[in-house]
């Protein structure tokens, strides 16, 4: 069944068990909406010199766009800014892909689930809502401490 | 189960005029279509028009002395007679054609910006809403607001869905220029009580604009009745095609009130330093109009009409009925709204507990059930209700009591699913 696609278990299980939810101690935050449906999020990023230390969020909205910052969270948390800009890339890109790409699970691991999401264009902004905040927050606290942007 | 039915169409007949209602959808799924609230399907009828109009008498209209501008120039003012009939207006020549409801209210909001007195907004007047309003008659009176430094005030709403009309003195005062509200709200479903909000506003000589755009698809529409100043509605929602809508208002106000758009047709004479405008409606319908839409428009009334709008309130009536009762069988459902039918149009929306909208949707879609989703343009609702957004399913002239059967058992499968 087509829905199946969109919704694979491991999107339903990041949006009943979301990771890393709640607003902690960041450097920059962020507020994003999708004005289309109302899907809100409040998203910190907190560095290291290059290495993200926590990703952290309050958010509502649908179970794809739950699910996704649960996985965000995941994928970028401990990496350095410039790896995890990888995996953002990667994920836009499958986002983008119309249902034709299947990602790399090297690379996006769990993320990949959401390959059957790019199927549906209504929703690519769901999933790529809390990947967004993600980009600008991470660019403003890059800005505070530009020695370590490489 | 046996649920007592009167007044309902003769849907299977009525069904076989709108074409798109034949589909099927994934899986061999038939269209279970209740997203009337955004726009409605079309009938044959109503396409057949269109298609007659361009294959046959295309022309632009008015000053042309060829065939087909004369048949084009008939057939678009004939369309304005329809609308005339249709909302009981005293003259056809208060039916100015617009592309849309939102476009009727901005016009409405840029005459009053630009009238003299005693209609022109300025920083001692102040404007009345309410907190139902779609974004179409919000947002034109906050920018009419904040170019003149006029005062925006608003109607709360009830727990039940309803406008709260207790601090209807405080609201509507000797400063009150305009008050304007919805009919029939497109996300609660609410009728409101326009006659104790028109007697205040007459007291204090303010004007009253009404936003029908659900309610001219769904019921009669008689602007003398509701002793508005001005009456919008698009024509889309009302079998119609896109870009056509309707501004209805009264002579001597259109007469008095300044044009907004300028251009070709809306004109009498023209030199390089200033012009002189023509009578309403044209006063206020610059460059091309939408003709083939008019002619639609016009087709829709027609079909509307044959059925006759009584009985297409019936209808709508005892399908709702029907849909409130099932929907609030629904474990964790709660409906954004009236509860009852009493006073309430045929757009339903509710929230499934914690499940999204957006969830809901996309899987009732699977099923071939189309609803929407979101804050259907009145967020402010949203905000008021604590939610970000519901669930909508909305009815028309064509829907059955099956169909109320198949979002029930859509809404099951919806909460086994991400049960």
């Amino acid at each position: 069944m087509k829905l199946d696609s969109m919704y694979q278990d491991i999107i339903l299980d990041h949006y009943r068990n979301p990771h890393g939810k709640g607003l902690r101690d960041g450097d920059a935050e962020v507020h994003h909406v999708n004005p289309t449906c109302g899907d809100e999020i409040t998203l910190r990023v907190k560095l290291d010199g290059a290495t993200v230390t926590d990703v952290s969020y309050e958010s509502q909205g649908c179970s794809i766009s739950q699910a996704s910052a649960s996985v965000l969270n995941d994928l970028v948390v401990g990496k350095t800014v410039g790896e995890a800009q990888v995996v953002q890339e990667a994920f836009l890109e499958l986002m983008q892909s119309k249902g034709q790409g299947e990602g790399d699970e090297e690379v996006l691991e769990d993320a990949v689930a959401f390959a059957g999401v790019s199927k549906y264009p209504a929703r690519v902004k769901c999933a790529l809502l809390s990947w967004m905040a993600w980009k600008d927050a991470t660019a403003q606290a890059l800005a505070q401490h530009p020695a370590v942007n490489d | 189960m046996t649920h007592p039915f009167t007044g309902l169409l003769d849907t299977d007949a009525i069904r076989k005029d709108f074409p798109v209602l034949q589909r099927v959808l994934h899986d061999e799924k038939p269209l279970v279509y209740l997203d009337n609230a955004a726009t409605s399907q079309k009938p044959r009828q109503v396409l057949e028009a269109l298609n007659a109009y361009y294959e046959r008498h295309n022309a632009n209209v008015h000053r042309g002395v060829h065939v087909l501008a004369e048949e084009a120039t008939a057939m678009y003012e004939g369309a304005r007679d329809k609308v005339a009939a249709f909302v009981n207006a005293p003259s056809r020549n208060e039916v100015i054609f617009t592309k849309n409801a939102s476009e009727s209210l901005n016009l409405v909001a840029n005459m009053l910006g630009w009238a003299d007195e005693p209609y022109r907004v300025d920083a001692d007047s102040e404007i009345v809403i309410t907190e139902m309003e779609h974004h179409s008659n919000i947002v034109p009176w906050q920018l009419l607001s904040q170019r003149t430094g006029a005062k925006l005030k608003w109607f709360g709403l009830t727990d039940e869905g309803r406008l709260d009309l207790s601090n209807i003195d405080e609201l509507i005062t000797e400063k009150t220029k305009v008050v304007s509200f919805t009919l029939v709200s497109n996300l609660l479903g609410t009728i409101n009580p326009v006659e104790a909000i028109v007697r205040k506003a007459q007291s204090v000589g303010a004007l009253v604009v009404i936003d029908a755009s659900q309610a001219a698809p769904h019921m009669v529409l008689d602007v003398q009745a509701l002793e508005a100043d001005f009456v919008a509605f698009t024509g889309h929602k009302m079998l119609a095609p896109t870009g056509i809508g309707v501004l209805w208002g009264r002579q001597e106000l259109l007469e008095d009130l300044p044009p907004f758009l300028g251009g070709g047709e809306m004109i009498e004479t023209v030199t390089m330093g200033s012009s002189t405008y023509a009578p309403a409606p044209h006063k206020f319908e610059a460059g091309t109009p939408p003709i083939a839409q008019a002619v639609g428009l016009g087709a829709a009334i027609d079909y509307l009409s044959a059925i006759g709008m009584e009985k297409i309130a019936a209808h709508e009536h005892a399908i709702t009925e029907y849909a409130v009762e099932r929907l609030l069988e629904v474990p964790d459902l709660r409906i954004i709204g009236p509860r009852t039918a009493v006073d309430r149009g045929a757009a339903i929306s509710f929230t499934l507990g914690d499940i999204h909208p957006h969830d809901v949707g996309q899987v009732l879609d699977e099923q071939g059930i189309a609803v929407r989703v979101g804050h259907h343009c009145a967020r402010p609702v949203c905000l008021r209700y604590g939610i970000p957004a519901t669930t909508r399913a909305s009815f028309y002239l064509y829907s059955t009591p099956g169909e109320v059967d198949a979002l029930i058992a859509g809404l099951h499968h919806v909460r086994n699913f991400f049960g």
